[in-house]
């Protein structure tokens, strides 16, 4: 080991971290998990961006650009001018592409933090009080469960109307069986540890005994849990565009695209494989940032 | 209660029975003493006789099952939510594990001033007064300044036990119970926060009720040593006395097992046959009757009651005259 090195480690052994530092000290070394965080970065980044863009402009560039139709190109291959070619009604698909960013993305993300929220604070009254509780909300859990969640996401839409909000509601009621499930099981284990206990011993609300001992020491299968949620979300909201319950036209969506394009497969490969990439790439990434976190919140993998 | 003797803790009739699907387990079963101001009580026994359930559930960290325990003269099992907090101000435990017993996302400072924070005795604008008195704690305990914000994963068995203590002291309590502070740490280390112990208890007055299965740590500790069995008093009596004097089997059995380092001493141990008998549904009689080399018919069909062979000497045994 050359000098250099030794005293790196010994600058490192001294200095004082906090778990999440550690955490992401681990994550960084992961390669492949880092170009998936790269990517949803730039997703993010370019949604913020089209958002700012409607507000700039009065929504001039999306009426103009994204949903507006132009027959005499349609389903036009990809060229210079548009390198993703354009859809069967002649609108540019990289436009398309990008505006739809935000609904894949942002929706997924608020189906899951809803559900995150709703689904973790079920298990974690679950998991904390036991008995008659748990039974309660869990047996309620596994009815929900037992209901494929796609079928269960149909159905909600289908009572409840097509609209943004009522397919936020479908994706997030059928991920909280998940999410009570996932928090309730560290719970379980946490709960009976002695600081807990400590904690009540100094007169600690169970309010605050759940939400200051217990949830940020089981934090770490919640969080992964949640990144690999927003990838399922995300594939939910295309599955429902794509059967016509989700994002109407001609709001651009990625699993909506994916659907009107699927006539057009035989005569123009372009308007298919492109939001499908989209989607797949999107979910690729979420799910290699899950698996990362996975391993870099595991102290068994310390180094 | 004369000659400056004030009675800080009494327990009357004790009872702790948890409902499992085997029957009931007699987890604490009719346990009195009297524990008064600046004393400690030493509670030994082997694992599982119900030590540590006994002292969670004076503290009403768990439910009890029978029984009264007075505090300064009220029955605490009476108190409602509300006294009950203003209650641990007086009330605090210190763990065995100190491994398990710090929340691991809390750093030093935040884990002594916790209960500062729970109890509302600083405003939580006066971050200045919790800084004062953390630091505080922490010189009492011989914890470093440096330590300040590190977090419990990065210090050895001996310093997060002192987090511990400081954490226990840091509400000012009258009453502590100790359950088996030291067993989970290095021999060098027990004896440093033995005797750290020991210098509160002179400093601030504490009353320590002191669980352990160690029996030379109490010795040097305690006034009075109560042996616990499967649940139930066997023998309570002085410290002295109960060394010099050990009536019941079960306390001889276990004095004769204490090491003594020297080579050269001649071991009368007394073997103890079979194992600890379940306190699930335990029939009427002693249950130590089944390891007893003394055991016979007067032992088992009834319950041996505590009598009081010498002043202060309590024995459960149908040997013992």
């Amino acid at each position: 080991m050359k000098k250099a090195e030794i005293d790196k480690m010994a600058a490192n052994a001294g200095k004082q971290r906090t778990l999440w530092q550690e955490t992401w000290r681990r994550f960084k070394k992961n390669k492949l998990a880092m170009v998936g965080l790269a990517f949803i970065l730039i997703l993010v980044v370019i949604a913020a961006g089209t958002l700012v863009i409607d507000l700039v402009t009065n929504k001039e560039i999306y009426n103009n650009y994204v949903i507006k139709q132009d027959l005499r190109g349609r389903l036009e291959p990809p060229s210079l001018a548009h390198p993703f070619g354009k859809d069967e009604f002649g609108r540019d698909m990289l436009f398309r592409m990008l505006w739809a960013i935000r609904y894949s993305l942002f929706m997924g993300t608020i189906a899951i933090a809803i559900s995150c929220v709703v689904g973790g604070t079920l298990g974690a009254v679950a998991g904390y009080y036991g008995g008659k509780v748990d039974n309660v909300i869990m047996r309620f859990m596994d009815i929900l469960l037992a209901i494929p969640s796609m079928l269960l996401a149909i159905a909600i839409v289908a009572a409840l109307g097509t609209s943004i909000t009522n397919v936020l509601i479908a994706i997030a009621i059928s991920y909280v069986p998940t999410f009570a499930r996932t928090v309730r099981a560290p719970i379980l284990t946490i709960k009976d540890q002695e600081f807990v206990e400590a904690g009540k011993a100094i007169g600690a609300s169970d309010a605050r005994i759940i939400f200051k001992y217990i949830i940020p020491n089981s934090m770490a299968p919640i969080i992964v849990q949640a990144t690999l949620g927003v990838a399922g979300a995300i594939l939910s909201i295309a599955g429902l565009s794509f059967l016509g319950l989700g994002i109407q036209p001609p709001t651009p969506e990625w699993g909506a695209m994916l659907s009107n394009a699927r006539t057009y497969i035989r005569d123009s490969w372009h308007i298919t494989v492109i939001p499908g990439m989209g989607i797949m790439l999107t979910i690729l990434a979420l799910n290699v940032i899950g698996d990362g976190l996975r391993d870099a919140l595991d102290p068994k993998l310390k180094n | 209660m004369t000659d400056q003797k004030k009675e800080l803790l009494r327990v009357e009739n004790l009872k702790k029975y948890f409902y499992t699907p085997g029957g009931v387990l007699h987890a604490v079963d009719d346990i009195n003493f009297t524990l008064n101001k600046g004393e400690t009580l030493g509670v030994v026994g082997e694992s599982g006789c119900g030590k540590s359930t006994m002292g969670r559930t004076i503290l009403r960290l768990h439910d009890h099952t029978d029984g009264k325990v007075y505090f300064e003269g009220k029955n605490i099992f009476e108190y409602n939510k509300h006294q009950m907090k203003d209650l641990r101000k007086d009330m605090q435990i210190i763990f065995q594990d100190p491994f398990a017993s710090l929340n691991p996302r809390a750093t030093v400072s935040e884990a002594i001033a916790e209960p500062l924070l729970v109890q509302k005795l600083y405003s939580k604008r006066d971050k200045e007064g919790v800084e004062k008195r953390v630091s505080e704690l922490m010189d009492l305990v011989g914890l470093a300044k440096r330590l300040t914000n590190s977090y419990p994963h990065e210090l050895d068995g001996g310093r997060r036990q002192r987090i511990g203590i400081a954490r226990a002291l840091a509400l000012r309590p009258k009453f502590i119970v100790c359950d088996e502070p030291v067993s989970a740490l290095d021999v060098s280390i027990q004896a440093q926060i033995l005797n750290l112990m020991q210098d509160l208890q002179d400093e601030l007055g504490l009353t320590y009720l002191f669980i352990t299965h160690d029996l030379s740590v109490v010795k040097h500790f305690s006034n009075d040593i109560l042996v616990m069995y499967l649940g139930q008093m066997v023998e309570k009596a002085p410290a002295e006395l109960l060394f010099q004097n050990p009536q019941h089997p079960y306390t001889k059995a276990l004095l004769s097992a204490i090491p003594v380092p020297d080579p050269d001493y001649p071991i009368q141990r007394i073997p103890l046959k079979g194992e600890i008998t379940s306190p699930i549904d335990p029939p009427k009689g002693c249950r130590f009757a089944k390891r007893c080399p003394y055991a016979d018919a007067r032992c088992t069909g009834q319950d041996i009651p505590l009598r009081e062979t010498q002043p202060g000497h309590f024995v459960a045994c149908s040997h013992v005259e």
